[in-house]
């Protein structure tokens, strides 16, 4: 527990991933990996092989493979129903409390199979964080919320639970705004910082994975420069993974984009490539507006 | 210029005349939707009103009863002379007394005089036609016995005996009658409390040692031998109780008045049976007051008497708490748990619906079919078996296998289980699906899920099943005379004899005390200021059950509110 505490997170992040599976040197990892993958000179964090995704009759995943590279941001864009949260709700298992959902293919996360027998979902879910396009603050004081994950590690002494919540408010860059008032509702905060209450709940709990649906789409534009702000220094820490419908934001804060169309993974590329020079004209069309 | 002076000018009164139908304004005030707001207001003025007026009339009546009246001396045409307090005052169609040979177009005023006596007269109670009344004074001098038989007694003291010899008569009687009087009342708690320190808990431990001896007869092992060493010690105890509550019963029987009624009879009343002795003309108000709290308190801490007319209802309010409590305690876990596993474990499909509509419908079973159910499956069912596990000694008088407070609070558990689930499938189903999400994608499982956000967000519902249901629990009456109510309850469900609680003893209620004193009182009269009283009481007590538990429900509801999606 104690190389885990936040003032030395970032060595415990080193030690723990430093020997992880770089996939771009494995072959058999390679193998199934389409010519419109991302280059991966990249550490992967994430390695998704042939995802299919079922509701009931209705497929709403055909066949995705991408790897989503460690410590940087990965937005998937595309047009409403196209998939993109559903993708991502698969990545923490989400999609489980569906009924009638099936997931065909693979989903590793640093090599470990997440659909595995021996996976626990829960402990999945601790490191695989999701933030959620509405902010759902639960209703009870700011500081309970982010108190609420740690918590859940039955044993964590007060004190270190005191400290881990300072610092998650810190990291969400909401400290300054709360810290007189944390046994107040969250209820009371603004939209904005509702959704940054919320990325701290998530990262109290030192994930490795961000997950972010839409995370500023139900928010004013100030609100959402601040979550774009703080996207960009959370990637030195997490791996990010980020829906939106916006592409300038897309833009601005992703270093490789995604592009789905009718659940299938039409372009994977560094956001410059994808924004400058897509190599499918389905993506060209998307981002100069054609459709979508 | 012009323009400003049109601005300025008056409109023209006459301008719309003619564009306006005639009766516009009619149907405007019909359209406008004010008809159907008086409609409503009305409807809400009938119902506070009679609300109010319900609460006023048995707050009235119930209230009025303590008071202690003055008593009048009536002087009757025929000579007769009557000593009373006047209660009510009636006035009569004389054709019903037609037959009387009260022949008259006025209505006739009669009023009703309590006249006490009742070993004398017959019915304490009686009416005295307003005209036949000569004279009407109320001389202080009068003095009201409260009685532990017989109920009370009008008159004068005459004089005072000790031992049948003359103490004191005339004035001096009253200065000498007040300190007998302490003394009596003091002798009467000791024995009180000699019954329940000494003769109740020997008497229970012999029947305990007794039942102890059967089951060495029934297992046929042999007696443990401290046994009948034990009962000769208690029947020693018992023997000096008895003894001494000789002596004390001989002490009270010391003192005892001379009493002058109405009509010039006399007749010897020993102090120890007078309760409480007092002269309502000659008091002043304050003092009267004083004597109102003070039989109030009798009222709410006493125990009844005089089959259940008179004394205290306390054994009634205790247990009408107590089984509500537990009814409580017992409704709010089981409603809980079918209520999550309804709404949040089953698959919601025909089944669980068809479940849900027989949920809202047992709301609608008349409580009866829950008594009988109550006797047939707690109490013979389930509290027979209990007797022939666990209490073959005490066979063939039953244990639990008899109407008891625990078969009372489970019957009415299962009668108010269906509002508790009810309201906490609404609070479950109010939080939305995001914070659940919320919290499971930080690694909660569902069922932390479940205990740290789902039910206290809901609390406040669960609160409010509660809240409905203690109210309905406390006014229920017919299914508790088959699980457990009686008339009159020997002992509380809690003492000082351990195990302390007797979940298994019978218990009294107030709804029952109602209809007990109002219908199966053989003294009608002196009954029905008391089912006022307790009909107060009763409501008093239900309010404020409702009240703590909506204090907690605001509390959680301002800890846990949702914000609207």
């Amino acid at each position: 527990m104690a190389e885990q505490h936040p003032n030395n997170w970032m060595a415990y992040r080193d030690g723990g991933t430093g020997a992880s599976n770089d996939l771009a040197l494995d072959p058999a990892a390679r193998q199934g990996a389409e010519q419109r993958q991302a280059p991966l000179q990249e550490k992967i964090c994430l390695d998704v092989r042939g995802v299919s995704l079922f509701y009931g009759e209705k497929q709403a995943l055909n066949d995705i493979s991408l790897s989503i590279p460690q410590n940087r941001v990965t937005a998937f864009i595309g047009p409403s129903g196209c998939g993109k949260s559903t993708l991502l709700r698969c990545f923490n298992r989400m999609n489980d409390l569906i009924d009638d959902v099936a997931v065909t293919g693979e989903i590793r996360l640093n090599g470990q199979e997440i659909h595995d027998q021996s996976v626990d979902v829960a402990q999945l879910r601790r490191l695989v964080g999701m933030v959620f396009q509405r902010p759902n603050p639960f209703p009870k004081s700011i500081y309970d919320n982010v108190a609420y994950g740690l918590r859940l590690q039955r044993g964590m002494p007060r004190s270190e639970i005191d400290d881990r919540v300072e610092w998650g408010l810190k990291s969400a860059a909401l400290w300054e705004e709360v810290n007189d008032r944390l046994k107040d509702s969250a209820l009371e905060l603004s939209g904005g910082q509702q959704q940054r209450l919320v990325i701290a709940r998530a990262i109290a709990v030192e994930p490795e994975v961000l997950l972010l649906d839409e995370p500023a789409s139900a928010l004013d534009p100030i609100s959402t420069l601040k979550i774009e702000e703080l996207i960009h220094q959370l990637k030195n820490d997490y791996t990010i993974v980020i829906v939106t419908h916006n592409m300038h934001q897309a833009a601005r804060v992703s270093d490789y984009t995604a592009f789905l169309y009718l659940g299938e993974l039409i372009e994977h590329d560094d956001t410059d490539t994808i924004f400058t020079t897509p190599s499918r004209q389905q993506t060209e069309d998307y981002i100069t507006g054609r459709y979508g | 210029m012009p323009d400003e002076a049109t601005i300025n000018s008056p409109p023209d009164p006459t301008m719309h005349q003619g564009s306006l139908p005639a009766n516009a304004r009619k149907e405007g005030w019909w359209r406008s939707g004010a008809p159907w707001i008086w409609l409503n207001a009305t409807a809400v003025g009938i119902g506070v009103a009679a609300v109010a007026g319900l609460l006023g009339l048995i707050a009235a009546r119930g209230l009025a009863h303590f008071w202690p009246a003055d008593v009048a001396v009536l002087s009757l045409a025929d000579g007769t002379v009557v000593i009373g307090e006047l209660v009510d005052t009636e006035y009569t169609d004389p054709s019903s007394f037609a037959q009387a040979g009260q022949q008259g177009a006025k209505p006739i005023e009669r009023w009703l005089v309590k006249t006490g006596n009742r070993r004398l007269n017959g019915p304490d109670f009686r009416w005295v036609p307003a005209e036949s009344v000569v004279d009407r004074t109320f001389p202080g001098d009068v003095v009201v016995f409260e009685r532990t038989e017989w109920g009370n007694a009008y008159g004068r003291i005459a004089a005072i005996y000790e031992n049948g010899a003359l103490v004191a008569n005339g004035i001096q009687a009253w200065e000498e009658v007040q300190p007998r009087l302490k003394r009596v009342v003091e002798l009467r708690e000791d024995v009180t409390a000699t019954r329940a320190t000494t003769i109740d808990p020997v008497n229970y431990k012999l029947e305990r040692l007794r039942l102890e001896k059967r089951r060495h007869v029934l297992e046929g092992s042999p007696e443990a031998p401290g046994i009948a060493q034990e009962e000769r010690v208690l029947e020693t105890t018992y023997q000096d109780a008895e003894a001494r509550l000789r002596t004390l019963s001989r002490a009270m029987q010391r003192d005892s008045v001379e009493v002058v009624i109405m009509d010039g009879r006399t007749f010897i009343q020993p102090l120890s049976d007078v309760i409480r002795i007092w002269q309502p003309n000659a008091m002043s108000t304050y003092e009267k007051l004083l004597h109102y709290m003070k039989s109030l308190g009798v009222f709410l801490a006493g125990e009844p008497r005089e089959a259940n007319t008179e004394g205290g209802i306390f054994p009634a309010i205790f247990g009408t708490v107590m089984m509500v409590l537990l009814m409580a305690i017992i409704v709010a876990p089981l409603g809980v748990v079918a209520a999550v596993y309804l709404r949040e474990y089953a698959r919601q499909g025909p089944l669980v619906r068809l479940i849900r509509i027989a949920v809202n419908n047992l709301a609608g079973v008349p409580s009866i079919v829950y008594g009988v159910f109550g006797l047939g499956f707690f109490v013979y069912l389930v509290g027979g078996t209990i007797d022939d596990l666990f209490f073959p000694e005490a066979q063939p008088a039953p244990t639990f296998g008899t109407p008891g407070l625990i078969w009372a609070s489970l019957t009415l558990a299962l009668l108010t289980m269906p509002v508790v689930i009810v309201s906490t499938e609404e609070g479950l189903t109010r939080i939305p699906r995001a914070i659940r999400e919320g919290s499971l994608a930080l690694g909660a499982t569902k069922a932390e899920t479940l205990f740290r956000l789902v039910l206290p967000v809901a609390s406040p519902s669960i609160l409010t099943g509660i809240i409905l249901a203690v109210a309905r629990a406390a006014g229920e009456v017919a299914p508790l005379m088959l699980v457990g109510v009686v008339k009159l309850a020997p002992a509380l469900p809690v003492d000082a004899i351990p195990p302390f609680i007797h979940l298994e003893r019978k218990f009294m209620h107030l709804g029952f005390h109602i209809y007990d004193v109002g219908f199966q009182s053989p003294n009608v009269e002196a009954a029905r200021p008391l089912v006022y009283a307790t009909a107060l009481l009763l409501i008093f007590i239900v309010i404020v059950l409702n009240l703590a538990a909506i204090t907690l429900r605001s509390r959680l509801e301002s800890r846990y509110e949702i914000a609207e999606a």
